[in-house]
């Protein structure tokens, strides 16, 4: 049998960094951590690959493939149109300069921004269920599923944002200088989505009901955020008004349909509180997510 | 054996499970809120149970060791927190190394995906970089062989195909430290020899260290320059793999089976070995011999087109037979209340040494295991002269006996035995 230095004279790898530190120390934790920004630089590779994988993956053994992206806002907007613009005739905004804005063109914009939160939410809570057996057999930091979950989502708004765009010029409603101020508008939604979206995934991996409960909770929050009216219908009563703008959603929207439409901009007070709301939501999330991480692989 | 230069250090490592009581076991969010509101003051009946405790080795830089032990010992534990897939409760690991585990073949494999595309996903998954995965990509195909179908989804490649490559990428992982658990219980045999290959290659060509779980003991003796035994999550022996072998293989011994009724409503009551003629119980049958073994399970739901398997495996984990109810002709039955199966053994045929059965109980042409009992029972034959012969067979000569009888024919220019014997001598 080969002795143990025979083994070493021809170890190039074991000789390099024989003898010091350890290079990984492995300590049950307690309470709350961290993130580990470097590991997860470490694992960019995989980051990109579960986007691609995803998106690869989505549209397969689709008869529409990724026009799917484009198809599923149009749709939305189209029953929305009808619902709510025909048959309840349900007030929207028009342009600061005071040109009126098909009601179309509205829910369009509206759903762009709706369908970035509420697909991503969707997306990430189930993340962790969905690729159980990656949590419970492979090592990497667990932040890169719900991470790689947003991008996806992000591509597809981007794509859906696209086809705004086109709409939009085509019906002569142009932008404005604020149109700058769009990605800015756009990544509160991304931040509220992965805050929430971690945060019940993590529950997710203990208790499936999260799953089921969370569509019903988005769809109730949609109808209680200005995504297919003004939100200027709530202004008329000071309490109820207040009240409203509590859902940081009715401020994002405002403030994203401003970027891209003209529309009037929400109140400053409740932009600013909705910004904070988000950027809470995403350490929050993020926290409960690191905390409960460690247990993920035994619950699952 | 020095242990100056470790690449893996572990000390005090315990790790543990909380087992809610089952008529408190809450999966809802719903049942475990009207639970605390019911008994606000009650904490919930729990029992905590250590999966591994007070485990402390070290493993030198470019050594291979296996890790054997029954099922439930804590082998896939320990590996899972070396790998940092599960966290440890108390203790301290420190890595000399980069660590690369491979603790299931092809763990994020897509069937919808090409087997290229597979391959990149899965070497990112096992941590790899992507120019990696690239530089090595034609040895990973030449390893597994599906060149031809690199741009066909993995769902239209047979199950061996499937495994192949995805052992090749795991095979090309090239960490320093590789932590391995028992991948090589899948493919044939000609790729389980590819695999041992590989392995070895790994670690004596390249002085990287592996840490092997298998049940496969001849393959832990063929790779492994020493062993841990582990037993209820402590360790019992760690040293040379001949001398942790011989132990593991001496304290062997009946499982200690629980008699509750897993989820399926099957239990397991006795699996018993008697001599067909005093009619005692025995676990030190003679070799040639009668003897009748009775299996009992207990099933609280009927369960139909059931088949009940024994399955003989020897001191190195190979298994030596199985002996299907079906297949002698019986059933498949509809099992109900205390189920008891005989075997009559004409002559006890396999060779002494140590044997261990397995019991299944499962339903032809259904994957589920709705029993299954390891170490249900066992034995060891003990070596006997048959037909005045001058010598016994022993454990070497092989597994069983298959003849009924040996005789000359013609040819034999000697009166006796005894006689050539001493002209030999």
């Amino acid at each position: 049998m080969t002795t143990v230095e025979e083994l070493y004279a021809n170890a190039p790898v074991a000789a390099a960094n024989a003898r010091g530190k350890p290079l990984r120390k492995i300590r049950p934790r307690k309470g709350w951590i961290g993130v580990d920004v470097r590991e997860m630089w470490r694992f960019r590779d995989l980051l990109w690959s579960l986007v691609i994988r995803d998106i690869k993956l989505r549209y397969k053994q689709t008869a529409l493939g990724v026009s799917w992206v484009v198809l599923q806002p149009l749709v939305a907007a189209g029953i929305f149109s009808f619902v709510f613009g025909k048959l309840a005739s349900m007030p929207v905004d028009k342009t600061t300069d005071g040109r009126p804005i098909p009601y179309f063109l509205f829910s369009f914009a509206s759903l762009v921004g709706w369908q970035l939160f509420a697909n991503s939410v969707n997306k990430i809570s189930g993340i962790l269920v969905g690729n159980s057996a990656m949590v419970s057999k492979v090592y990497f930091p667990r932040l890169m599923l719900p991470i790689s979950g947003t991008i996806g989502c992000a591509a597809d708004a981007l794509v859906a944002f696209a086809m705004l765009v086109v709409m939009q010029l085509w019906q002569g409603i142009g932008f404005g200088p604020q149109a700058f101020l769009i990605p800015f508008m756009a990544l509160p939604f991304v931040a509220i989505s992965l805050g929430i979206g971690m945060w019940s995934s993590a529950l997710c991996v203990q208790y499936r009901d999260v799953g089921v409960i969370l569509p019903v909770a988005l769809q109730f929050l949609m109808y209680a955020s200005p995504v297919a009216y003004t939100a200027n219908v709530v202004d008329k009563y000071p309490l109820i008004h207040y009240l409203y703008y509590l859902n940081p959603m009715a401020a994002l929207l405002g403030a994203w349909r401003w970027s891209v439409l003209s529309t009037p901009f929400p109140p400053m007070w409740a932009f600013c509180y909705a910004m904070i709301m988000s950027f809470l939501a995403l350490l929050a999330g993020t926290m409960v997510f690191r905390r409960m991480e460690r247990t993920f692989a035994d619950v699952i | 054996m020095s242990f100056s230069d470790p690449a893996i250090s572990v000390r005090g490592l315990g790790k543990n499970y909380t087992i809610v009581h089952k008529q408190h076991k809450h999966s809802t969010l719903a049942e475990t809120m009207l639970h605390a509101m019911r008994r606000p003051f009650k904490r919930m009946e729990q029992e905590t149970f250590w999966a591994l405790k007070d485990v402390s080795f070290d493993v030198p830089r470019g050594e291979v060791v296996g890790i054997i032990g029954k099922n439930g010992a804590g082998k896939s534990t320990l590996l899972k927190i070396l790998s940092q897939i599960a966290e440890p409760t108390e203790g301290e690991i420190d890595l000399y190394g980069q660590v690369g585990s491979l603790l299931e073949v092809g763990t994020g494999f897509h069937p919808e995906l090409t087997g290229r595309e597979n391959v990149f996903l899965n070497g990112a998954i096992l941590g790899m970089r992507r120019r990696d995965i690239q530089r090595q990509f034609d040895a990973i195909v030449d390893f597994a062989g599906v060149e031809k179908f690199l741009d066909t989804p993995v769902k239209r490649y047979s199950s061996g195909m499937y495994v192949r490559l995805a052992f090749a990428v795991a095979a090309h992982l090239n960490p320093e430290i590789l932590i391995v658990d028992e991948v090589l219980a899948v493919g044939d045999a000609e790729f389980q020899k590819k695999c041992l290959g590989k392995m070895q290659d790994v670690s004596q060509g390249q002085g990287r260290t592996v840490l092997f779980v298998s049940h496969n003991m001849a393959a832990v003796r063929q790779l492994c320059t020493q062993a841990i035994y582990l037993k209820s999550g402590r360790i019992v022996k760690q040293g040379a793999t001949e001398e942790v072998l011989d132990l593991y293989n001496a304290t062997r011994e009946r499982a200690y089976v629980t008699r509750e009724a897993n989820e399926h409503g099957l239990s397991f009551v006795d699996l018993e070995m008697r001599d067909t003629v005093t009619g005692a119980r025995t676990e030190a049958p003679v070799f040639n011999r009668d003897y009748i073994m009775i299996a009992h399970v207990r099933v609280k739901r009927p369960l139909t087109h059931a088949a009940l398997n024994l399955r003989i495996f020897d001191d190195l984990n190979n298994k030596v037979t199985s002996i299907c109810s079906v297949e002698e002709g019986l059933g498949p039955i509809t099992m109900e209340g205390d189920v008891r199966i005989r075997y009559r053994f004409s002559k006890m045929g396999l060779y002494p040494g140590r044997y261990a059965v397995n019991l299944e109980v499962d339903r032809p042409n259904d994957p589920t295991r709705y029993l299954q009992i390891e170490d249900a029972l066992v034995f060891e034959v003990q070596p006997a002269i048959i037909h005045d012969a001058m010598w016994a067979y022993e454990k070497a000569h092989g597994v069983g006996r298959m003849v009924e009888e040996v005789t000359l024919l013609e040819g034999d220019r000697r009166e006796s035995g005894d006689e050539a014997l001493l002209r030999s001598a």
